[in-house]
């Protein structure tokens, strides 16, 4: 279980990146209040996933818009797909459970 | 036990059926009768094996082991004078009975003879020397006699007439053609196309005679001249008449079938009041039609398949759209639909080149092709079928229907490409990627895009992306209905969603989704479109939400492959100082950035800076922002004009300055490049930019839009000539109001401005036909007034953390 931060450090409908181990996430606060992690870079050409627009669904790199729905990982097109996380908000704290 | 079924002719109808048939697994004993004494021979290549460039082997299609290998029984050279329909038999010449369950009449057609005195010679057929041309006999009788001979002529000036004349050339030296109509091919060419044909077959050596009617074959023992009407004499020692055909219905007659210029037929290809009696090809009308060609035979082969094996039993066959390319006598022709205008209102385009032998033209009805011929240069003949068979839309060009005038390549037709031709060269996609995919099932164009990426780089293959979806669906593709939406997320046009957001005074991206979709969904890819035309509909009034930007209007430079960026600083009209020079050096050297570097729009661009170091280095810098990263006005591009270059007719620096001094980072649907040059010799590339202004003599301006120097090549549309540049100012921002109102989203001006025509463009930006000038006026100088510098937000973040990078490095324990 791994402490990453404040909610109110994402904006609302946004996303932030941070490393935890040797890993890059992602993790975008969505605007109906939840909050998802996936894997931080695009696996198409390592796109700064932090940095794309999202809705409830997806989230779309802002390289070559790729989209990859935010709670499967999975690409609508042929890239291979994210990793999820688990992550939480407790307490308007931003707390991931044990790396897969 | 399987049905007996029997076929009475075994030419290429006959025979495709019954290919047919076996290929979908109709369970028949099959018997079929061909009254020639051989398997099943292409027809159409009688003129090759005329003109020795194939041979006998060559132009069957189906051997004698055929039909023993799937079990047919054939009876070849046996001719059958009769239909039983009552008890259900085929009787042959000699009496013999065959009964069936269901029967198929495909016995094609002969040559059309006519009443020509000294044709025949009582009681033993052809005169010496006179040929018909339609079996493969009358083709071997034909070259054996004509090897030993010299003159022929040709009765007929019709397709298989030219193919006579021109097969005969190899086997004697001298060939005349005798039409009776106008000109050649009078069925299927209008007499100018005619005439073009005429002079190409002469240059073959083929002498023509049009509009002379044969009224005598001359010669006692053999053929020695054709007599015409005006009296003229043609010697020769050769005829052969091609003056068209007929249909073998005879036999369909005299059974009681109902008989016109064929044997009528319903759209299961089923003979008239006769529940297992059918027929197709040449022998067949269907209604009123009778074909000639063999693409309609194939057409009605698979309908009478479908139907009769019960693989579909509704099949249904509704005539076909003519459609022909073919070699003929040496010279491309191809044909389909109407030749002439037919109505009023018919628009009619035509090229002739005589010297060259081309003749193109085309009829549109309603926007639509509805007829089309082509001789002597037939590229662009698979665009007009295709065009012609599914009623597409034609190209506005006009033009463009007959000739390849460049450009971008969406006019390829996509049945000429390779499968391995790329199509899409920013993502790599080849034309038999998007075939594939639109096999896989998908038949939208916008779900094709999304799942090869075909389009989806510059755009501009855009075009030929949706041909080749239409293509590859054979004209199944479905109705994307949001083709027409401003974005992909709320279904509405751009006019009514402006009037929707007036009308429900929605000032945020979030409370148009929650008004406008179904379901009140966000779309992420929706967001920056809809934040775009917010902004420029309620200025200060817009309730900016951050997240409804794009990465690069969030930070205000534009993010590269690396998910670093690039900073612009403004420098209008690409003029600059040492001073600027020296603190933009210094600047770079102090945050080593890697890569600086001059762009086209005449500024420096700094590469590679990562996001936290951005506030830093606009700090720095203490520039205004060069907006190279929105959908926006972008720079001014300039020469040095009248103040130093000894061309210059005016003062394009001060006006380019001006420009962008006033219009500077305003927001639109696409990015807005202008430029402003002294003289027409264009070094400021004013004619290719989305506004571009050309000084002429005599204090004058001479303004364009619409165009483009990028993917797409266009040169602007003069919007107006004015006098002074205040008149330039007014307009420049005229015209972008306009632009920003009624483009679609990420439609640059140089499809906006054909779209809405500039004519139109002119009436409303200048003209005031609209009487609505004042309210554009108006609103682009809130625009203006409202502009602040975004990199003044350095200062303090605009969110939490705006300028945090996205690929950390620093790792949390």
């Amino acid at each position: 279980m791994i402490r990453l931060g404040d909610l109110s450090d994402i904006p609302l409908g946004e996303g932030r990146a941070y490393a935890v181990g040797d890993q890059q996430i992602a993790v975008f606060h969505l605007r109906d209040g939840s909050v998802r992690a996936l894997s931080a870079v695009c696996p198409h050409r390592g796109g700064p996933l932090a940095d794309g627009q999202i809705d409830l669904r997806v989230v779309v790199c802002p390289l070559h818009l790729t989209a990859f729905d935010l709670s499967t990982g999975c690409s609508t097109g042929d890239v291979p797909p994210l990793t999820v996380y688990a992550v939480r908000v407790d307490d308007d704290q931003l707390i991931l459970e044990d790396l897969p | 036990m399987p049905q007996r079924l029997v076929v009475v002719g075994n030419g290429m109808a006959g025979a495709r059926t019954v290919e047919e048939i076996l290929a979908r697994g109709g369970d028949f004993t099959i018997t079929m009768f061909g009254d020639e004494p051989y398997g099943n021979y292409n027809r159409i290549m009688l003129s090759n094996l005329l003109a020795g460039v194939e041979d006998e082997a060559g132009i069957f299609l189906n051997d004698l082991g055929w039909y023993a290998d799937n079990g047919i029984t054939l009876h070849s050279g046996q001719r059958i004078v009769r239909v039983d329909r009552f008890s259900r038999h085929v009787y042959t010449e000699d009496g013999t009975a065959t009964p069936y369950d269901k029967l198929i009449i495909a016995t094609g057609s002969r040559a059309h003879v006519p009443p020509i005195p000294g044709l025949h010679r009582p009681g033993r057929g052809y005169h010496q020397g006179v040929f018909a041309f339609r079996t493969l006999d009358d083709t071997r009788n034909m070259i054996r006699y004509a090897r030993d001979h010299e003159r022929a002529v040709v009765i007929g000036g019709g397709l298989l007439g030219l193919e006579a004349a021109r097969g005969l050339q190899s086997h004697l030296s001298h060939v005349t053609l005798v039409h009776s109509a106008g000109h050649l091919m009078n069925a299927q060419l209008p007499a100018a196309a005619g005439q073009i044909l005429q002079s190409s077959v002469e240059q073959l050596g083929i002498e023509v005679v049009t509009g002379a009617r044969t009224t005598e074959i001359l010669g006692k023992n053999a053929v020695t001249g054709v007599k015409l009407a005006d009296g003229r004499t043609i010697p020769c020692d050769v005829v052969v008449v091609a003056a068209g055909i007929r249909a073998n219905s005879e036999v369909a007659e005299t059974s009681g079938l109902v008989v016109e210029r064929g044997i009528v037929v319903d759209d299961q290809m089923r003979a008239q009041d006769e529940p297992d009696i059918y027929a197709v090809g040449e022998c067949v009308q269907h209604r009123g039609e009778t074909y000639g060609l063999v693409a309609p035979l194939w057409e009605q082969a698979s309908v009478l398949a479908d139907h009769i094996t019960g693989r579909n039993p509704d099949a249904a066959y509704h005539g076909s759209r003519v459609a022909t390319k073919l070699k003929v006598a040496g010279v491309d022709v191809a044909a389909m639909g109407i030749t002439e205008p037919q109505r009023d209102d018919d628009e009619v385009l035509t090229f002739t080149e005589p010297r060259k032998g081309v003749f193109k033209s085309v009829v549109i009805r309603d926007g639509r092709l509805v007829g089309a011929t082509l001789v002597g240069d037939v590229r662009k003949v698979a665009f007009l079928m295709q065009a012609f068979d599914r009623g597409l839309a034609l190209p506005e060009e006009r033009a463009e229907l007959m000739f390849d005038l460049g450009g971008p390549p969406a006019e390829v037709s996509p049945a000429e490409m390779a499968d391995d031709e790329q199509v899409c060269n920013c993502n790599g996609v080849t034309k038999g990627t998007i075939a594939a995919c639109v096999q896989g099932g998908c038949k939208t164009v916008n779900g094709v895009m999304d799942k090869t990426k075909a389009g989806k780089g510059c755009g501009t293959c855009k075009g030929l992306v949706a041909q080749i979806v239409e293509w590859a669906a054979g004209g199944e593709v479905e109705e994307d209905p949001a083709a027409s939406w401003y974005v992909p997320g709320v279904p509405m046009p751009k006019p009514e969603l402006m009037r929707a957001i007036r009308e429900h005074r929605l000032t945020s991206v979030s409370q148009v989704f929650a008004k406008l979709t179904p379901g009140g969904d966000e779309d992420a890819k929706s967001k920056m479109g809809l934040a775009s035309l917010l902004k420029m509909m309620w200025g200060a009034e817009y309730d900016d939400e951050r997240d409804a930007r794009f990465i690069n209007d969030r930070v205000h430079a534009n993010i590269q492959r690396d998910g670093t960026f690039s900073v612009v600083p403004q420098m209008k009209g690409g003029v600059t100082t040492p001073a600027q020079l020296k603190r933009i050096a210094e600047v770079a050297e102090r945050h080593q950035v890697p890569m600086v570097k001059l762009t086209g729009g005449q500024r420096i661009d700094l590469l590679g800076v990562p996001k936290d170091r951005l506030p830093q280095i606009w700090a720095d810098l203490d520039m205004p922002s060069g907006w190279a990263y929105g959908k926006s006005f972008r720079t001014v591009k300039t020469c040095v004009g009248s103040e130093f270059c000894r061309f210059g007719v005016g003062d394009s620096t001060a006006l380019g300055i001006a420009i962008e001094e006033r219009y500077q980072g305003i927001e639109g649907p696409g990015k807005m490049k202008l430029a402003v040059t002294g003289c027409p010799r264009n070094c400021a590339e004013a004619y290719v930019k989305d506004l571009g202004v050309v000084a002429i003599d005599g204090g004058k301006w001479e303004i364009y839009v619409g165009g483009a120097a990028g993917a797409h090549v266009r040169k602007g549309d003069l919007l107006a000539t004015v006098g002074s540049a205040d008149e330039v100012l007014t307009l420049t921002g005229r015209f972008l109001q306009y632009y920003r109102e009624n483009a679609n989203w990420l439609e640059r001006t140089y499809a906006f401005v054909p779209r809405i025509g500039i004519d139109r463009v002119r009436a409303v930006v200048v003209e005031d036909s609209d009487g609505i000038a004042a309210d554009l006026d108006a609103a682009i100088a809130a625009s203006v007034a409202a502009y602040v510098d975004p990199w003044q937000e350095r200062k303090v973040p605009a969110t939490p953390g705006q300028f945090r990078t996205s690929l950390p490095l620093t790792v949390l324990s």
